[in-house]
């Protein structure tokens, strides 16, 4: 269904497909994974001619889908034929209203008004949107708008659809309708699925098959033998590498089965304690609230924390997480309650004394940077923060190496945007340090490192707030765990504890053996049983 | 026919309707310089804003264009008391002049500044300034995704265009804001314009274009810019037809806004080449292969909303017959006269903010 042949590709100054191979067969649901930067995006793009219609570059090869070859069209031209759901489905939307987006591409293709109603119609009820059928898109839920964004590029009957990072920016349970929306595709339409995401761990179980690009190269092949060798695998590959399980398993129901002969060898070996940090409060939230026009975001949170601490802020899309956090920072608006950090408020003082006491990075880290190079983004960083020169440049160092002085903030990756967003904000030496969404767009070893920097900051007595959505994060990152609900919070105590009352925000290793919750506390507590007098 | 039940009453007003509402409210104001006048135009636009804007995100422009007007009233009066104007007896302050040299006869730099010039110079600029408002009110009120679906299926492609950058205001006004807050989380208060491109000019722009690619990538791979089906031949005749109504259009406008042109052979310039436009649209809209899911139909509220506008010109009309002198004052001190006619028109088009009040069903749950 979707034929690549020898195709390259590369922009003026970088190779980004070297020589890809594969073929995807109909009715098939099909994931691209490999690490930030691997050229998913451009691969995708590929497929229905947006590369290098949109891009430029030198593209070398032939693509074809449905026996149509792509490089002989245009974009538009393709719009039967393959359906293209971008990362943001807001920033693609062209009407304001749910019937009239869905209708958009059909109307592009000519398509008669009665067939349209009924195209729509059907849509509608295939994704389950029939209760936001007449809402104006902005009053949607971003699961909602995700599916929308999906339906939309359905209208036509494409038999191809290609989907770039669909539940990236989706709560667990968002992401569930839609994978389960696209679940229904595949086995009522047959609709050939391609699909790119990071969160494997959300995705695994619905797919077929694997392709993994890697230095611009394309391996093709089930999942499980895609996914063992590759560097970016959901925590279940990994326990059962670790396990040496056979396959290796993708899915929890697979490695269940398996997982009989190694729960009884941790059996002996307890689960870690982690004592809780003591000390005097750093942070004391009592009562606050905001409001936006229509809507209480934030609704009498308390919250009291100590250096040392690591706290993961977690609940659905629209939970109140983010309003919390630049609430708690004092930049953002509070509309009731009290903030105290080492007993100032900080939304009482000058932005420049406020970032001293809590430092916090936006959902957008490249919201933070404005400066032309790395190098004069961390100058900038120390007047702005009064610290001795090169303060910045050294935080940085710290967090991550091979970081480019001289690159545009806007070039660097994902993992390397945010390290320098976050040295920004750790010049100006804030106890408290507020982290919005910062796994968005980050592959398994960018959360992972990422949530090694932050454990260490917390270990040098910062306190550590994160919000996510990303269970499999939270379980590296956090000490502590708090649920919001409707601004609100509603659980609040030890990760450990927290994730696995709820199958929500349980990771992978937790619902497979019950009371770890990372690999590598599997791999340490075999360790020292092996090492042990047992 | 087309329309679900309800869904009129859910949805505001046609935006053609409060573009041609806001226009017409415009050509009112332009027509006088009675400072009564113009500020009761300003209020009107202001009240039917208020009440019957939605909660999109264009929805904030009106503030935007409220402070475009402020500026251009400063401009006014700056260049009024730097360069002169209108001369009066009331001497407020002299300013030391600079004599300019012959070529430059009729400027003058500096020198009195009177309390007439400097009214004639603030009257002048708030009529600018109420222009500017009243297209406030329309970026305010009209969808302009549901302006896109009302433009013949001919000039569908050239009106996507034109709606993304117009699009581009609201994300920019969302943008600043945005940008604003991370400015703070940086300690940066700075307030030097070189600091304010850096920090919060060139990171809007840059995230405005970012946006306006994404749009663009999204629409394309939708089907948007197509040319299946349509022969080669077809559609180069369209594009002629097309060509040749728009210049006749803007040949015969040019020609009734210029002195040189007899007003009636202007007007049937005019009118020839509204006809060769609209014929032009109309072959050309045929072979278009668009179809519409649903047309925006234009009611009797959204005729209503136009006429509550066209009373507004038809009072500055009437006032000018009866009341002559009283739409353009003389540049004295004593308080202007209020034009009765002109005033009751500009009443009466606050009937939208009735007509069309924003129902609360649009904002749904977050």
């Amino acid at each position: 269904m979707i034929h690549f042949d020898r195709v390259t590709f590369r922009y003026e100054d970088r190779a980004v497909l070297d020589d890809v191979g594969f073929d995807v067969p109909e009715g098939e649901f099909c994931l691209l994974v490999g690490t930030t930067g691997a050229g998913k995006s451009t691969l995708l793009r590929c497929v229905n001619g947006l590369v290098p219609h949109f891009t430029g570059g030198t593209m070398s090869g032939a693509i074809t889908v449905a026996g149509r070859s792509v490089r002989a069209s245009t974009p538009a031209d393709l719009a039967d034929v393959v359906g293209y759901v971008a990362q943001d489905p807001l920033a693609g939307f062209v009407t304001d209203d749910v019937e009239l987006e869905l209708a958009y591409t059909a109307e592009q293709l000519g398509v008669p008004r009665d067939a349209m109603r009924k195209r729509v119609t059907e849509i509608v009820d295939l994704l389950g949107l029939a209760d936001v059928r007449g809402r104006a898109l902005a009053a949607l839920s971003s699961g909602q708008r995700q599916r929308v964004a999906i339906g939309a590029a359905l209208v036509a009957g494409p038999s191809a659809l290609v989907l770039d990072e669909p539940t990236s920016a989706l709560d667990p349970g968002a992401a569930d309708e839609v994978l389960s929306a696209l679940h229904r595709l595949v086995h009522d339409l047959g609709v050939t699925v391609l699909l790119a995401e990071h969160r494997l761990e959300r995705v695994v179980q619905y797919a077929d098959s694997a392709l993994l690009l890697q230095g611009g190269r394309v391996r093709a092949g089930s999942l499980g033998e895609v996914l063992a060798g590759a560097p970016v695998a959901p925590p279940v590959v990994r326990l059962g590498e670790l396990a040496g399980w056979e396959g290796p398993p993708v899915t929890i129901r697979a490695a269940r089965r398996q997982a009989a002969p190694l729960r009884e060898r941790l059996a002996s070996a307890p689960a870690p304690v982690e004592p809780p940090p003591a000390g005097p409060p750093l942070l004391e939230a009592a009562g606050v609230a905001v409001d936006y026009p229509g809507v209480r975001a934030v609704d009498g949170v308390d919250l009291v924390s100590r250096r040392g601490e690591r706290i993961a802020l977690m609940g659905r899309n629209g939970s109140g997480k983010s309003s919390l956090l630049w609430a708690l920072q004092g930049t953002g608006k509070r509309s009731a309650g009290t903030v105290s950090i080492e007993g100032g408020d900080p939304a009482a003082l000058k932005p420049g004394r406020r970032r001293t006491l809590a430092g916090l990075v936006p959902a957008e880290p490249a919201d933070l940077l404005y400066a032309e190079t790395v190098a004069g983004e961390c100058e900038a960083a120390d007047r702005d923060g009064d610290a001795p020169a090169g303060a910045c440049a050294k935080i940085l160092a710290d967090l991550v190496d091979g970081v480019d002085a001289e690159a545009h903030p806007r070039d660097l990756s994902e993992g390397q945007r945010l390290a320098l967003a976050l040295a920004v904000t750790l010049t100006a030496a804030p106890p408290l340090l507020l982290l919005d969404e910062p796994t968005r767009g980050l592959d398994y070893p960018g959360k992972a490192a990422l949530a090694a920097r932050l454990r260490r900051l917390a270990d040098a007595g910062h306190c550590v707030v994160v919000s996510t959505h990303d269970v499999e994060f939270t379980a590296e990152f956090a000490g502590r765990v708090v649920i919001l609900s409707d601004g609100q919070v509603v659980a609040d105590g030890p990760a450990r504890s927290i994730v696995a009352a709820s199958p929500m925000f349980a990771p992978q290793v937790e619902k497979i053996l019950p009371g770890r919750l990372t690999v590598a506390e599997v791999a340490a507590a075999l360790d020292a049983s092996d090492g042990g007098p047992a | 026919m087309n329309t679900v039940p309800g869904r009129a009453a859910r949805r505001g007003a046609h935006p053609v309707a409060w573009w041609g509402w806001a226009l017409l409210l415009a050509t009112a104001a332009s027509r006088t310089a009675n400072p009564w006048l113009l500020l009761l135009v300003v209020a009107v636009s202001g009240l039917v804003v208020v009440w019957c804007r939605g909660d999109e995100p264009w929805s904030g422009a009106y503030r935007v264009f409220l402070l475009i007007g402020a500026t251009a009233i400063a401009v006014r009066m700056m260049f009024y008391v730097v360069f002169g104007g209108a001369e009066g007896a009331t001497v407020l302050f002299e300013l030391p002049s600079v004599r300019l040299p012959e070529w430059a006869a009729g400027f003058r730099l500096g020198g009195a500044v009177s309390a007439e010039g400097a009214l004639a110079a603030a009257w002048d600029g708030l009529r600018l300034a109420t222009l500017l408002v009243c297209v406030g009110a329309a970026n305010a009120l009209a969808s302009p995704r549901r302006l896109l679906r009302s433009v013949p299926a001919a000039l569908y492609e050239v009106s996507v265009a034109v709606v993304v950058a117009l699009s581009v205001a609201p994300q920019l006004v969302s943008g600043v804001a945005r940008i604003r807050r991370a400015r703070a989380l940086r300690g940066d208060t700075g307030r030097s314009p070189a600091n304010l491109m850096r920090t919060v000019v060139v990171p809007v722009l840059h995230d405005a274009l970012d946006r306006s690619l994404a749009l663009a990538a999204a629409m394309a791979s939708r089907g948007y810019g197509r040319a299946a089906g349509v022969p080669a031949g077809a559609r180069r005749v369209t594009s002629a037809f097309l060509l040749t109504g728009l210049l006749g259009l803007c040949a015969g406008a040019y020609a009734l806004l210029g002195t040189a042109t007899p007003a009636p052979a202007a007007w049937s310039l005019l009118a020839a080449g509204a006809g060769a436009a609209v014929f032009g649209i109309a072959f050309a809209s045929r072979r278009v292969p668009h179809t519409r899911y649903r047309t925006d139909a234009f009611g009797a509220r959204d005729w209503a909303i136009l006429l509550s506008g066209g009373a507004a010109v038809a009072g500055t009309v009437l006032s000018g017959v009866a009341e002559p002198g009283t739409l353009w004052p003389q540049a004295t001190l004593a308080v202007p006269p209020l034009p009765l006619y002109a005033a009751c028109g500009v009443l009466l088009a606050a009937a939208p903010a009735l007509l069309a009040p924003t129902s609360s069903t649009k904002t749904g749950p977050r």
